[in-house]
């Protein structure tokens, strides 16, 4: 089944570059670190990250977090979602539910307190309609880019997710 | 912590296990630390009713730091991650014991010096695999190694 011109043309088009709502900050990485308990002295002592790494930086893995937007903004009439992409292809081919399947992500520079990051979507690719055991829908793969303010690359992540409908 | 150098890594080497109990908080506090508030990991409702699961479940971001830590558990500060790439199979809800596992499967030294660690890492509850997770990892080469002062080309993730 072919696609919608609409979702064709995104395919390889860069979309949705924003810059976070809010800059890098101390508060999440240590609520992250707490949350798994993770004890690696680079994130709690400043003499160690001042060594090691010119100063505090945040856990790497925490790269999709600085671009989750808050959940209600003032002026904001619609809810915010963060990977734009995937829930555009979801209500553009009708597919209401999604899990993702395969993440990758590639770690650059590190990220630090302070930093203002910029994200930018692009959507690689969209199967044709498979079957699985949670319903009917295709597989698509998205690229997210994150840049600091300097423009220097911190990080790219590969989302597979898969939309569908249940029971279909 | 430990400060782990290239030298005493081995393909076929495991990584000591690391089993934690996963509560309703466990799972709560993760997705509200990677600011993910979708409600199928707080509403217990949303997740059974509309998503067909039989609980709310832990969330990928928060998945992801639990890898970084248990990796970092090994390597010790120096240990800076290049790349991750999970697979998600199942879900882990309250009231389970992840188990994380982890073998090296190769060990090189890259055209620029830095040495990487290619790990298979997994977490699991009883029999059923929940996430394997490929992670790329560079370790000092030496005691006076840092991976984390490269840069540029230098950095080869």
């Amino acid at each position: 089944m072919s696609l919608p011109e609409d979702v064709q043309a995104w395919i390889g088009q860069t979309r949705y570059e924003e810059e976070t709502e809010f800059p890098v900050e101390r508060g999440y990485m240590y609520t992250t670190c707490s949350s798994v308990e993770n004890g690696n002295p680079l994130f709690w002592d400043d003499d160690l990250a001042a060594e090691l790494t010119d100063g505090p930086i945040a856990p790497p893995t925490m790269i999709s977090v600085w671009f989750r937007p808050h959940l209600w903004a003032p002026g904001r009439t619609k809810q915010a979602q963060p990977l734009q992409v995937h829930f555009d292809l979801k209500e553009a081919l009708d597919l209401p539910e999604a899990v993702m399947s395969d993440n990758e992500i590639i770690f650059y520079e590190p990220v630090r307190p302070g930093d203002r990051l910029v994200t930018r979507q692009i959507l690689h690719s969209v199967s044709e309609p498979k079957t699985t055991k949670l319903g009917t829908g295709r597989f698509w793969i998205i690229e997210v880019q994150y840049l600091n303010q300097n423009e220097v690359l911190v990080a790219k992540e590969l989302y597979t997710g898969f939309g569908y409908k249940r029971g279909a | 912590m430990p400060n782990l150098t290239a030298d005493q890594v081995t393909a076929g080497q495991k990584l000591e296990p690391l089993a934690y109990d996963v509560s309703a908080t466990t799972v709560i506090l993760g997705a509200l630390a990677s600011r993910d508030w979708r409600p199928m990991h707080h509403d217990r409702d949303f997740a059974i009713n509309r998503n067909g699961t039989k609980d709310i479940f832990m969330n990928t971001p928060n998945l992801a730091a639990w890898f970084e830590r248990y990796v970092t558990d090994w390597t010790g500060p120096r240990g800076r991650l290049g790349r991750m790439k999970f697979r998600m199979k199942d879900s882990i809800y309250p009231g389970e014991q992840m188990i994380f596992s982890g073998q090296v499967e190769t060990v090189e030294k890259d055209d620029s010096g830095c040495a990487w660690a290619h790990l298979n890492v997994e977490v699991s509850v009883g029999d059923r695999l929940c996430t394997s997770c490929e992670v790329r990892v560079a370790v000092p080469t030496d005691a006076n190694d840092n991976p984390w002062s490269r840069k540029g080309n230098d950095w080869n993730p």
